[in-house]
């Protein structure tokens, strides 16, 4: 989905936070050091055979065995050009450990086959697959797993860290600019695996405020006679109930929470923009649009007039 | 070679020449079907929302392309010139235990048998054709490996697979171990021994001491999806990171079991065609010795996102750059070697020189991978892809084509076309680069690897486009190399025993060898026998006609036999048929034991 990310919005090259600018700057400077070495080698390399070459009449070789001081120049240099990488290395390693102020923002990420789940345990709310996240405020992630291992991966705002069942792993960044990122897993997963897309959403400090503000609210109650509350009846005595929470309508924890599923710009793990036409086909069979999906086609099928209510009612869950 | 001809002489056959010619042509096939598998890879990222096969085949076929490539290309491979190369330049008759390297080959193929025929099989398990290969990655990280989200006999089919290889390799490592240190022609000192021989001799150690790790891990997963243990699980107290860091503990190791062959067949190639001693030696082959120790202390660079602190990730990162600089000597030495020298542009040397200068380039990428906080941008993504390319392909691949094509004279007695060589290296030069340059871009610019499929908005469509262009050049090129082969076999010219002016031990006998291989054992008084030296003159190579007659083994159908004891065994876990696996260890005692036991015919 695009967003405002630009031509390339998973770039690992134009960092929007702190966290990603510290290993950008390592990346460029190891950059350097590597072209200069590459340079060097295939520079060698290229002279040594045009001039070499065999041709006629060239005399043998000297059967050359080796130099000891050479040996020891090109064993010092290689050692030398790594001091400079390795003292580096280790600073960002410790800046980047994941620690945060103590009025950092804290989240819980879990990773679920295959979407995110984000919780917000300060603010009492919990979304799914799309974060959000305020302006220049230090924001602690603590990611984990419920089922097998996963990455959580947003690119512009750093670096990956494994989501693993029964580990919490931590990861702290400052967003440096207003916008929509993207991300995805980055931990092969099993069959959708490449369809387990998330987004950041870089609010500014009041525009955080008033998502959060919409998001603890309870879900739309839909009027009285509107096609929306028959969508409401439908999703209740169906199996949705069984695994989604609309706090308030539906208790379960299985897959994502849909109390504000109307304020997400798209469904599915990132997949497909939030509208009538792909929630109704991703309600009728997600495992169509997203193999392996857990999410199972309805026994016995709704109808497309349940379906079109459940629609209504979704998009309404502003 | 033996002159018994016809099938059995096959089966039963236990001369060393004969085995390295089946490791070749079945680790050359299947090159091919990995190779197969890539281009289907790389058809389905040419364009984002690409819809060629499916998820889950697409799951199959990069899972498969790397196991394949892993286990049953490059190291038989590499093995197919242990076997044939490495009792030529050590001056004897034959490996150690002959009949042990007969047992190794016959397990290799029946593993890679077992593994591949997971495509076709499909329907016994209830499922389709193309259903039931394995699909958790060549990697295979548990939990996702476990029953509970693998039912299918996917993982089973991989980690017996690579359970039967390991018996394979482990036997094969023990034995040239032994001929390395036991058979070794008198003069022949180590610091005489050919550098390919030491790479070998290196390789055999790492492949003995790492493939136990991967077999206790194995074992661990089998018990865990049969039994119900819980070695990878959270729920009663297991971690899935102990996979992790048993893979990896074999894995990183594994690297230089790939790589460090192909550094020996290049540090003979370059040698012989710039007319010059490698140059430095005993730097080389202590510096691989060093990569091999060193490689043991690295693994868990392929963990940084696992989050295992900032004192482990600064450990691991200091050892991981530690290994670069022997890594790099060898380079330097590789140049030195060529720099005053008298260069012959044969293919051979062609194919030398591109390892040198793509291996490089992996080399220096992946000094971004020991940094971990770059690395944590990096792992996981299409960069990661393009270094292991440039050192697998850049480096093992073109190694090993580089010995192809110089040791295939003395192999088949006939010549390969050396404009159809240099078509293939320049095709192949051209078409890897293309194919797995582009990679960086693709994985900076935020591409995981392992997707099926992509968003168009990430804006890495033609580059990945690009790198399919390349794949497919890079199977034009071996189309190029299997004309020059059919070429060869009709209408190659006869090979004289040193076509190349070389300077070690097997130019000094017919193309192919007899059966014996030296009529006469020579005695070495030099690291380059053969050539002038300031302190020594040439040897006289052995005579044409042995003096005295020359005792033989011959063949034996019990390795054979020992080694269909073990399909027989994995058929059992994979049908969950109890007496299957009694049945297959009767198979392998009885054939042990008859081997044991076999008279010592003449």
């Amino acid at each position: 989905m695009s967003g405002c990310g630009g031509p390339f919005p998973q770039s690992t090259l134009q960092p929007h936070s702190d966290f990603a600018r510290a290993t950008d700057v390592l990346f460029t400077d190891i950059f350097w050091w590597a072209a200069g070495v590459f340079l060097v080698v295939e520079t060698l390399l290229v002279v040594a055979l045009i001039r070499f070459r065999h041709r006629e009449g060239r005399a043998a070789p000297k059967p050359t065995h080796g130099h000891t001081l050479m040996e020891i120049a090109w064993t010092l240099a290689p050692a030398a050009i790594l001091v400079f990488v390795a003292v580096p290395t280790v600073r960002t390693i410790f800046a980047t450990a994941g620690e945060a102020p103590a009025d950092a923002l804290k989240v819980d990420v879990i990773g679920h086959q295959w979407w995110w789940e984000f919780r917000y345990p300060e603010l009492g709310l919990v979304t799914a697959n799309e974060l959000h996240v305020p302006l220049g405020r230090a924001v602690q992630l603590s990611i984990t797993s419920a089922d097998v291992i996963h990455a959580f991966w947003a690119p512009p705002l750093g670096g990956k860290r494994d989501a693993i069942p029964g580990h919490v792993n931590r990861i702290a960044f400052r967003a440096s600019d207003v916008g929509d990122y993207s991300g995805q897993c980055a931990e092969f997963c099993g069959a959708s695996h490449a369809n387990m897309r998330l987004r950041v959403v870089v609010d500014s400090d009041s525009g955080f405020g008033r998502w959060a503000t919409v998001q603890l609210a309870g879900p739309a109650a839909p009027g009285p006679g509107t096609v929306a509350e028959r969508g409401r009846a439908v999703y209740s005595r169906s199996a949705c109930i069984g695994c989604h929470t609309i706090r308030g309508v539906s208790p379960g924890v299985i897959g994502p929470n849909l109390t504000h599923v109307g304020s997400r710009t798209t469904i599915g793990s990132g997949l497909f923009p939030n509208d009538s036409a792909h929630l109704a086909r991703w309600i009728a069979d997600a495992p169509a649009l997203k193999p392996g999906s857990l999410m199972m086609r309805m026994q016995p099928p709704l109808t497309d007039a349940d379906i079109a209510a459940l629609v209504a009612y979704l998009e309404s869950l502003k | 070679m033996s002159d018994a001809r016809g099938l059995s002489s096959w089966l039963t056959t236990t001369d060393h020449k004969r085995i390295g010619l089946l490791y070749f042509w079945t680790a050359l096939a299947f090159f091919l079907i990995g190779g197969i598998e890539a281009l289907f890879i790389r058809v389905q990222l040419a364009q984002p929302n690409g819809h060629l096969v499916s998820a889950e085949t697409f799951n199959q076929l990069f899972t498969m392309h790397g196991t394949t490539m892993i286990f049953l290309a490059l190291m038989p491979l590499s093995s197919a010139f242990f076997n044939y190369i490495i009792p030529l330049q050590i001056g004897a008759r034959d490996v150690a235990f002959p009949r042990l390297n007969a047992f190794s080959y016959w397990v290799f193929l029946l593993g890679g048998l077992l593994l591949n025929a997971s495509w076709l099989v499909g329907p016994l398990f209830h499922a389709g054709m193309l259903n039931v290969a394995p699909d958790g990655g060549w990697f295979g990280y548990a939990n996702l490996t476990e029953r509970q989200f693998s039912p299918g006999p996917n993982i089973d089919f991989w980690q017996l697979g690579l359970q039967t290889l390991g018996i394979s390799s482990l036997a094969a490592g023990f034995n040239f171990i032994v001929t390395i240190l036991n058979l070794r022609a008198p003069g022949m000192t180590m610091m005489r021994l050919p550098v390919f021989t030491w790479m070998t001799l290196v390789t055999q150690f790492i492949i003995i001491t790492a493939f136990p790790v991967i077999t206790v891990a194995l074992v661990f997963l089998m018990f865990d999806r049969l039994f119900g243990t819980h070695f990878y699980l959270t729920s009663a107290g297991g971690t899935p990171i102990l996979w992790q860091h048993l893979f990896w503990l074999f894995g990183h190791p594994e690297v230089y079991i790939l790589i460090l062959p192909a550094m020996g067949v290049v540090s003979e190639v370059l040698p012989t065609f710039a007319r010059k001693p490698l140059f430095g030696y005993p730097v080389v082959v202590y510096s691989g010795i060093l990569i091999g120790l060193m490689g043991w202390g690295v693994w868990s660079h392929h963990m940084f996102s696992v989050g295992l602190g900032p004192i482990a990730d600064s450990a691991f990162a200091a050892t991981s750059m530690l290994i670069a600089i022997p890594t790099g000597v060898k380079i330097f030495n590789w140049v030195g070697t060529l720099w005053g020298g008298d260069i012959r542009g044969t293919t051979a040397l062609h194919f030398a020189v591109g390892f040198v200068a793509m291996f490089t380039i992996g080399g220096l990428s992946g000094v971004s991978h020991a940094s971990p906080p770059a690395d944590l941008q990096q792992t996981d993504t299409y960069y990661v892809v393009a270094h292991f390319h440039y050192v697998l392909f850049g480096g093992t691949v073109l190694g090993l084509f580089a010995g192809i094509y110089y040791w295939w004279p003395k192999m088949t007695g006939r010549l390969l076309s050396e404009s159809l060589g240099k078509w293939h290296f320049w095709l192949q030069f051209v078409g890897m680069n293309l194919a797995f340059f582009p990679m960086h871009f693709i994985g900076l610019l935020g591409m995981p690897r392992r997707v099926y499929t992509y968003a168009p908005e990430l804006g890495v469509g033609g580059l990945n486009l690009a790198s399919t262009v390349g794949a497919f050049l890079i199977a034009v090129s071996i189309l190029v190399f299997l004309l020059n082969v059919w070429h060869s076999a009709r209408h190659g010219r006869a090979a004289p025993n040193d076509p190349w002016g070389g300077a070690t031990l097997e130019w000094s006998i017919p193309s192919p060898p007899p059966a014996y291989n030296f009529s006469v054992i020579p005695t070495v008084t030099s690291r380059l026998p053969r050539w002038k030296t300031e302190h020594h003159e040439a040897m006289r190579d052995p005579p044409a006609t042995p003096p005295a007659p020359i005792h033989m083994p011959g063949g034996s159908w019990w390795p054979l036999v020992a080694a269909c004891g073990l399909p027989v065994m994995a058929l059992s876990v994979l049908t969950h048929t109890l007496w299957l696996v009694f049945a297959g260890a009767a198979i392998l005692i009885f054939g042990i034991y008859r081997w044991a036991f076999e008279p010592f015919e003449v």
